[in-house]
């Protein structure tokens, strides 16, 4: 294999691993702000029982988080120093203001929220909640205009030397995509919380343990699972259309749309001939069009508008966008159904419900993988898109055994946290919140 | 070009004063993990040294991210050189780092296998202790490098005396710094021990800085009339003296001030001896990665100074407050 395709692979192992935690980190922190809130305001025990025990799940996320977090902060120099040398004027800028702006602010008062719950007053630990709360989704902001600026690139110029300068940091932070983006994510984040907590809370319920506790947590989670799902629908519809407006190959791809035309198809579910350039399942006929622009004949460019060396693999993006999309409409229906349980008071009886919702843990997990894998694999061959190839991102002095060397110890080391990380989280949950 | 040359110097301090702050801070967490065998001897006193740190070793962390985030906003091309040239030495920072990260939670949850985990920590805060300052060595030692700024050479380059004895001086600082936080943070056997390892380890540091010291005198000829050399060597030297008096009389905090001052003496002879260098070429001066020929432009440096100097002094500020919601001693029970 070549080196720069050990590099890709080892990249999106190292950052698919690691986003598993930020994406659990930042719904954690809202969910304690919510029931240390409540704690503060109803002074009812049980809000503080919820509180200290998700800390405890927050400290094991945060940790991975953070440690595998590290990695990729090296790896642009690592592994990725010709983007750097080329970036250096618009993308170390976010990096740096990423630390100096958000990581304090989440990792020193992480310390306080786990470790300081007796020698607080409780309105300093409020504070503190709030401000991990911020801190963490402020470090998602700054990564999410990161990766933005490398899908739409703004606020800079190429200068007589060929090289990129900054020209206006206000719209290199608020690129096209930023914002859209990060609503898009953040919500992916509250999500998969929602649906973790509803999971933990259903198997508490059905199994009798931690009383009112238990019910409480069941509640706060089903709120947000009912909520969640269908605010990330708006925030994905106005999403991918950003993306058929700056983006038209990578929205191409998503569906498997070759020929410009007006009235496109949506798939629910199929198969891209790439060899043919043909795309096969089930679809809805003109729906891609009108959730465009309510227009069931508005015009989409296909695919062969393009030079074909600038095609993303299509079935793989096509594949990768209809898992996620089709667990976003599945977690919308259940959650619908949760909170229609929960409205008419049987949700606490409801053994089947109850006994289905720990099944729920890993699909949230996989559609913001699979997203991932469709925003980054669709931007390919890009590194920045329509600026530089991901070819010529690549460090030129390190070779490919180097690179297959750490691949093959990142993945032990990962298979080991993986490992540790699900027996401790059950291990937490099976001990449960302070009687 | 007057203009920009101001902010690359500003940049090149600034970027030094992160990197004396993580050496400070997550100096002494590194410290308490490659001493733990040798000071903590029950499962009590390993849970008190664990926990001394345990709220603050990740905010430590962070000016490593900052520090690193900085280099890459300011001096692209070093940060791009360093990294990738270094690829395997960096590779296993970031192992040491991970292991020591979780090896602290995982220990805290598995009781089982807690030995295990205090050997993890031990080996990734002892690994990583010591290949900070070889790396640091290296790149002021000098590294072969090609016209297009790329590194030349290979692991075993990074490997030669001269940056082995700045990976061992450091190291022998950071377990200073680690022994002296002990001292400051424990009571009784524990502290009796912790202020036994100072002693040990102020002596270890005078026989480490001044090699350090002579070596940077000897290679880098020049050296021996700026000004600033010699400030770094009595900075150095004057408060490890300190140290002794202070153990002598059992001030359990001085220790720890004064060994941060002396480490600040070590990183003012980089800073003396390396200026206006990021990354030195062995092969020929002028091939070397400057703070002139490395930087990004002038927009990008104002920025960036706009940054740290509202967001920095902040940051300083709740890190202060959140320490002193953990300050005084530590117990075994202060945990969650």
């Amino acid at each position: 294999m070549s080196a720069l395709l050990l590099a890709r692979i080892q990249f999106a192992f190292t950052i698919g691993f690691h986003f598993l935690f930020p994406a659990m980190t930042l719904g954690t922190t809202l969910i304690i702000l919510i029931s240390e809130t409540l704690f503060l305001t109803k002074k009812d025990e049980v809000y503080k029982k919820i509180t200290d025990f998700l800390v405890k799940l927050l400290g094991l996320i945060f940790v991975i988080g953070a440690a595998t977090g590290i990695v990729m902060e090296f790896s642009f120099g690592t592994n990725w120093s010709g983007y750097s040398r080329a970036v250096g004027d618009v993308f170390g800028p976010i990096l740096a203001a990423e630390g100096v702006i958000a990581f304090f602010l989440e990792s020193v008062f992480i310390g306080v929220l786990i470790f300081a719950r007796n020698k607080v007053s409780p309105k300093v630990y409020w504070l503190s909640a709030l401000l991990v709360f911020l801190g963490g989704h402020l470090s998602a902001f700054w990564i999410v205009v990161a990766n933005s600026w490398m899908q739409t690139p703004a606020g800079y110029a190429i200068n007589e030397a060929g090289k990129i300068v900054l020209t206006s940091f206000t719209d290199a932070v608020f690129n096209p995509s930023t914002i859209i983006r990060f609503c898009h994510t953040v919500m992916a984040s509250w999500m998969t919380c929602a649906i973790i907590l509803a999971g933990i809370a259903g198997y508490y319920v059905r199994k009798g343990l931690h009383g009112q506790t238990a019910r409480t947590m069941l509640k706060i989670s089903i709120i947000l699972f009912a909520v969640t799902p269908l605010l990330q629908l708006a925030t994905g519809h106005i999403h991918a259309i950003e993306v058929i407006n700056m983006q038209p190959e990578k929205a191409a791809a998503f569906e498997g749309h070759f020929n410009t035309a007006k009235g496109v198809t949506l798939y629910a579910v199929g198969f891209v001939d790439e060899q043919n350039e043909k795309t096969y399942g089930i679809y809805a006929p003109k729906g891609l069009s009108f959730l465009y622009n309510f227009d069931w004949n508005s015009e989409i460019k296909g695919l062969k508008d393009f030079p074909k060396e600038n095609w993303p693999p299509v079935n793989f993006v096509f594949q990768a966008y209809h898992i996620m999309a089709g667990i976003g409409i599945l977690s919308i229906a259940l959650g619908l159904l949760g909170a229609y349980l929960l409205w008419t008071k049987k949700i606490y009886e409801n053994k089947l419900y109850l006994f289905i919702l720990p099944f729920l843990i890993p699909l949230p997990h996989i559609a913001h993988e699979t997203g991932w894998i469709a925003a980054e694999v669709g931007r390919q061959p890009w590194i920045i898109y329509k600026l530089m190839k991901t070819a010529d991102a690549a460090s030129v002095v390190v070779t490919a055994g180097e690179i297959a060397f750490s691949l093959i110890i990142f993945c032990l080391i990962y298979l080991l946290l993986a490992v540790m990380f699900i027996k401790l989280f059950v291990k937490i949950i099976k001990k449960g919140p302070a009687v | 070009m007057e203009n920009i040359q101001n902010f690359q110097i500003l940049w090149f301090v600034l970027i030094l004063i992160l990197f004396i702050g993580y050496s400070l801070l997550d100096g002494f967490d590194l410290g308490i993990g490659a001493l733990l065998p040798l000071i903590g001897k029950t499962k009590e006193e390993k849970d008190i040294l664990i926990n001394s740190i345990g709220p603050i070793w990740d905010g430590n962390e962070v000016w490593l991210i900052t520090g690193g985030g900085a280099l890459f906003a300011a001096f692209p091309h070093a940060y791009a050189t360093a990294f990738s040239g270094f690829y395997l030495a960096m590779m296993l920072v970031l192992f040491a780092l991970i292991f020591r990260a979780v090896s602290i939670e995982f220990r805290s949850h598995d009781d089982a296998r807690a030995g295990i985990w205090e050997k993890a920590f031990f080996a990734g805060s002892a690994l990583a202790a010591l290949l900070f300052g070889v790396v640091l060595g290296n790149v002021v030692y000098g590294v072969p490098l090609d016209n297009k700024m790329e590194f030349t050479g290979n692991f075993f380059t990074l490997l030669r005396p001269v940056p082995l004895l700045f990976g061992v001086t450091g190291f022998a600082a950071i377990l200073l710094q680690g022994a002296s936080y002990a001292v400051m943070k424990t009571e009784g056997e524990l502290q009796e021990r912790s202020f036994r390892a100072v002693g040990i380890l102020t002596w270890v540091n005078f026989i480490t800085a001044i090699t350090y010291f002579l070596t940077i005198a000897f290679t880098f000829q020049d050296i021996t009339s700026n000004w600033l050399f010699y400030v770094a060597i009595l900075c150095t030297l004057l408060w490890l003296a300190e140290i002794l008096f202070s153990i002598k009389k059992k001030h359990d905090s001085a220790p720890f001030w004064e060994s941060s001052c002396s480490f600040i003496g070590l990183w003012l002879a980089v800073a003396a001896v390396h200026f206006p260098n990021l990354i030195k070429a062995s092969n020929d001066q002028n091939l070397s990665i400057t703070i002139y020929n490395s930087s990004t432009g002038l927009q990008t440096l104002k920025l960036m100074s706009v940054i740290a100097l509202i967001g920095m002094p902040v940051v300083v500020a709740y890190t202060i407050f959140v320490y002193r919601i953990f300050k005084g001693k530590t117990k075994a029970s202060d945990h969650y």
